[in-house]
């Protein structure tokens, strides 16, 4: 990228050769050459109007351009008059360096300003700029991905970004999803296997089946949806609006009291009034909003763009701020919490027995099944016994299996299962958090395998790095048993869950404990965020502040119904979003703070003319690049 | 319909405020924004009246920002 714009290189150059020739100017006047009387002056002011209109002809055609439109009050307005009258009181030198200032801060504050925007499109920037597009005949023609049909054959060459989501047709190979998910690990794609747009493919050619079109595809609606999220303004950035609203009418006011009132009062007002137009004048320049105008959103747009880059879409600048207010973060736990997926965690076995022979008569047993339960033992099972040996396999629907292994018959299943075929089994200390599923050989128990259903890893350090981050109480919500969401909570080291509930039952939870936080905080209550999978959670999603959809990368559904989409599976992203959160609204609130300090301090100095226009002049631009510059914090790592 | 556009030199986030505004106003606009963090312009407008609409929303840029260009 090139260094500045065509506008910016212009700009600097005006102000460099203004800069050379009022230096010259001032040695001029200062030496003396030119007389200290009526027609010196003229002269004097005449050159001095050189390096003047040089530097500040964009100001003052703007000027010009906004009375006639009438858009009065804006920054060239107010430079354009307050020179004037500097001009006017003979302070020629200061005129010219005051709108030599100005210009010198307004190139900095458009260079920081290109330059965060360009760090933030940086973060952002996923989408393909072409794709590969195989012809009939074989041969291969460069698109633009904007011409992508459904159904194109395109092959996407190694290091290149995948255009659109496709099937891979041919190829396999390993895709580096992280600008997508912030997850380093590239991703295994195969024949069949989907691809999804702005991947980066690894060391193999793929073609593909273009399944959409660039416009519907994944980072297509992701970009839109980023360039969306600033419309939704927070309520920092509406309070700077309203703010503005009265704040430039207030101070145009009090600006012609003090241009007219003073100078009336002492008596003299032909004396006195040129004195205190330019005291005016210098309030007028101090008084632009600028510094907040840009830099709040400045810092919303670099939070949003900051947790892009870590896989986490936030969908508008009011989110970002309920983000740094949560309270109370609620969870879904199957598929949230957990892997969603049934594992072995336990194996028991009667007198007599070991542990994998227990595993291997039951995996023998389920290997047929189809069950998430079956699977789980069948995958925990090292040595299987060859399908051949496996006859005769009879299913009882609910309650358990029974086949032939060798010559020995195997049943397993759930404890109604083995009451019915009267076998006894032994309740011993396997009963847990899971299933129970009780093993059975030639009639006599062997043994109890659990299978539950994992928290996953890195979940109970999300979690404690939540509580850490400011949120008082992680609840967890489940329609399973109240012992296997006991034994979850117990791992995370969640406190507070609900157990049993139907779907309906999470909206009434989820509104009752919004509820209690308006109970506790009234107006300025904490929030309260939901984290699910996004796919069965819609309602919940809709009642809480916050909505957080979690593994959504592809499911238009879920990133259609949460304000906080995680693009992978990684509960660790929602405390360092939080994070993000939080710093995004101190730096605002900084800004905030800042200008508004320096600017009523330099207001009221300006008043009593302790304060001249070089110190308004940087009141003006000099904070609005300070708090660009702080805002740009947000982009640092 | 709803169409983005590039702006070019779209200097100042007051102004990209007042452009908005004024686009708003435009008869046939449905919806409309100006983005200075993105430097972008999406209209929504009717589609008989897109044409006109547009070159309303021309004008009204360089009103607000007589610097600023649309890419169309």
């Amino acid at each position: 990228m090139e260094r500045f714009t065509k506008k910016q290189k212009r700009e600097l150059k005006q102000i460099l050769i203004a800069f050379v020739l009022f230096v010259v100017l001032l040695a001029v006047e200062h030496s003396g050459i030119i007389p200290e009387d009526g027609a010196g002056r003229w002269i004097l002011l005449a050159l001095y109007l050189v390096p003047y209109f040089i530097v500040g002809r964009d100001v003052v055609r703007k000027c010009f351009i906004g009375i006639k439109n009438r858009q009065l009050f804006d920054e060239s307005f107010l430079m354009t008059l307050a020179t004037a009258g500097a001009f006017g009181c003979g302070e020629f030198g200061e005129a010219v360096a005051v709108m030599l200032f100005y210009q010198v801060g307004e190139f900095f504050q458009s260079y920081a300003v290109g330059k965060s925007r360009g760090s933030i499109a940086d973060l952002m920037s996923m989408a393909a700029d072409f794709a590969n597009r195989e012809t009939e005949d074989g041969s291969v023609e460069v698109i633009d991905p904007d011409d992508i049909e459904v159904g194109d054959i395109l092959v996407i060459k190694p290091g290149e970004k995948v255009p659109t989501d496709a099937t891979v047709i041919e190829g396999s190979g390993l895709v580096n999803t992280s600008a997508l998910t912030g997850e380093s690990l590239p991703r295994l794609v195969s024949e069949g296997g989907q691809v999804i747009s702005g991947c980066i493919n690894g060391e193999t050619l793929l073609r593909v089946r273009a399944d959409k079109e660039f416009d519907d595809c994944t980072v297509s609606q992701i970009l839109e949806l980023v360039e969306e999220a600033s419309s939704r303004k927070s309520v920092t950035e509406n309070f700077i609006t309203r703010f503005a609203h009265y704040y430039t009418p207030a101070v145009v006011i009090a600006a012609l009291v003090l241009a007219f009132l003073p100078p009336l009062v002492s008596g003299h007002f032909a004396a006195e009034f040129g004195k205190w137009v330019l005291r005016a004048c210098t309030f007028l320049v101090i008084s632009c909003p600028c510094a907040l105008v840009i830099s709040v959103p400045l810092a919303f747009f670099g939070g949003i763009g900051a947790a892009s880059s870590k896989g986490v879409l936030v969908k508008g600048s009011n989110y970002l701020e309920l983000l740094a207010d949560v309270d109370t973060a609620v969870s879904d736990k199957t598929g949230t919490l957990t892997e969603g997926k049934f594992r072995v965690s336990m194996v028991e076995a009667a007198d007599g027995f070991d542990t994998d022979e227990v595993i291997r008569y039951a995996a023998a047993a389920e290997a047929g099944s189809t069950h998430p339960i079956a699977a789980a033992i069948v995958a925990a099972c090292d040595k299987p016994f060859a399908q051949s040996k496996i006859k005769d396999v009879r299913n009882y629907a609910g309650k358990g299996i029974s086949a032939v292994v060798g010559r020995d018959t195997v049943a397993v299943g759930n404890k109604g299962f083995f009451e019915d075929t009267g076998i006894e089994v032994l309740e011993t200390s396997a009963d847990v958090s899971g299933t129970n599923c009780y093993v059975a050989k030639n009639g006599r128990y062997i043994g109890t395998i659990v299978v539950t259903d994992m928290p996953k890893k890195g979940a109970a350090e999300a979690i404690r790095n939540m509580l850490k981050a400011g949120v008082r109480s992680v609840v967890m919500l489940t329609g399973d048993s109240e012992k296997a969401a006991a034994s979850v909570a117990e791992q995370l080291g969640i406190t507070d869950y609900r157990a049993g509930l139907l779907p309906q039952d999470k909206v009434h939870v989820v509104e009752s404990l919004i509820k209690a936080l308006e109970e506790r905080g009234g107006k300025k209550r904490g929030r309260l965020a939901f984290i699910g999978d996004g796919i069965n959670d819609a309602p919940v999603l809709s009642v809480s502040d916050i909505g957080i959809a979690m593994g959504s990368l592809g499911s238009d559904a879920a990133i259609e119904a949460a304000d906080v989409v995680i693009m992978d599976d990684d509960l660790g992203k929602i405390p360092v979003v939080m994070g993000i959160a939080r710093k995004t609204l101190s730096i605002s609130k900084q800004n905030i703070a800042f200008a508004l300090f320096v600017k009523f301090s330099c207001l009221v100095l300006g008043a009593v003319g302790i304060a001249n226009m070089w110190i308004a002049v940087f009141a003006d631009v000099g904070v609005a690049v300070i708090c660009i510059l702080n805002s740009m914090r947000m982009l640092s790592k | 319909m709803k169409k983005k556009f590039k702006l070019i030199d779209l200097d100042c986030a007051n102004c990209a405020a007042k452009m908005e505004e004024a686009i708003k106003k435009i008869d046939g606009v449905n919806d409309a924004s100006v983005s200075f963090m993105t430097q972008k312009m999406m209209i929504d407008a009717e589609d008989d009246k897109f044409e006109q609409v547009l070159a309303e929303a021309v004008k009204c840029i360089s009103k607000v920002e007589p610097d600023c260009q649309v890419v169309l």
